[in-house]
């Protein structure tokens, strides 16, 4: 059998979201895992990568009116009364 | 910390074990469960809407619509997929029609441009030792302090990144890492194929990355 060729980093940046997805065949991931224990860079790139949807997944909820709200409950009566 | 991770754990299996529960309130028309709903969902349903029709106030209308439309469809919701699922394609499927009215359609086969994750100027050439390979590496953020990666202003900078980018790749990363559905559902609510959703969100995340990048190196 031929010898995978190594990743470049050019290539994965582009297989990232495919291996935190878990989306990737088995020998890519491995060649994959490969070429994060020996590059730096694509392990920080990774580890931005986490933080990066770390930090989406903080990003605060919009407020609701309160004249939104009470048009909601409105709503809800209206559907209720009639149902 | 790890006390309030686990209040938070606790809060996330109550979301997902009392839905059946609210389902039954919702069909019986309890208006403790309904506010509860409101409270829980309205905010993301917002966000999201915002991503279709860009207005605020048409965004509410949207929402407003949303919640006649789980209140008109409760009786036949039969749990195939959870209620969060459920109101949310909802709420996408009017947003999408109500974008559409305002010549703004949102095509979530159009993936945008094939642009590459990281600008290719940052990896060496190709008469380069090593073609492909970073030119210029990126830094570690494990040793930026967390106030600053938490700071409003951080997040102000995502929530503005994301609201950048092409709709349906904003839709895709809110539903995914901001609201925290897993692929299936964000498929599921959207009605794309999971290979699209994974290149949106891939290039959706590539994008973001790249403006949070950025913004930490310029300290």
């Amino acid at each position: 059998m031929q010898p995978e060729p190594e990743l470049t980093c050019a290539e994965v940046v582009e297989l990232v979201t495919d291996y935190l997805e878990g989306r990737l065949p088995e020998r890519e991931r491995d060649r994959f895992d490969a070429h994060l224990t020996a590059c730096d860079g694509c392990t920080a790139y990774l580890e931005q990568m986490r933080a990066t949807i770390a930090l989406s997944g903080r990003v605060p909820a919009p407020d609701l009116s309160p004249d939104l709200k009470e048009r909601l409950l409105e709503a809800f009566r209206g559907w209720r009364a009639s149902g | 910390m790890s006390s309030r991770d686990d209040r938070e754990g606790v809060v996330t299996e109550l979301v997902t074990d009392d839905e059946p529960a609210l389902v039954e309130g919702l069909k019986a028309g309890d208006d403790a469960v309904f506010a509860e709903l409101v409270n829980r969902y309205s905010g993301a349903m917002l966000r999201v809407a915002q991503l279709y029709v860009r207005s605020r106030a048409v965004a509410e209308e949207v929402v407003q619509d949303a919640w006649i439309g789980v209140l008109n469809g409760i009786a036949r919701f039969e749990g195939r997929s959870s209620l969060k699922t459920w109101i949310f394609r909802i709420v996408s499927n009017i947003a999408k029609t109500r974008a559409a009215k305002e010549g703004r359609s949102i095509p979530f086969s159009d993936l945008g441009p094939n642009e590459p994750a990281v600008d290719p100027e940052r990896f060496r050439g190709p008469e380069d030792r090593f073609p492909g390979h970073w030119a210029s590496l990126p830094s570690s953020w494990a040793r930026i302090p967390e106030e600053r990666l938490l700071a409003s202003e951080t997040l102000t900078l995502v929530e503005d990144a994301i609201g950048k980018l092409p709709p349906a790749q904003a839709i895709v990363i809110t539903m995914r890492d901001v609201e925290g559905f897993d692929a299936a559902d964000v498929c599921d609510a959207l009605d794309i194929s999971e290979s699209n959703q994974r290149v949106l969100l891939h290039r959706a995340r590539s994008k973001v990355r790249r403006a949070l990048e950025e913004y930490l190196d310029a300290a």
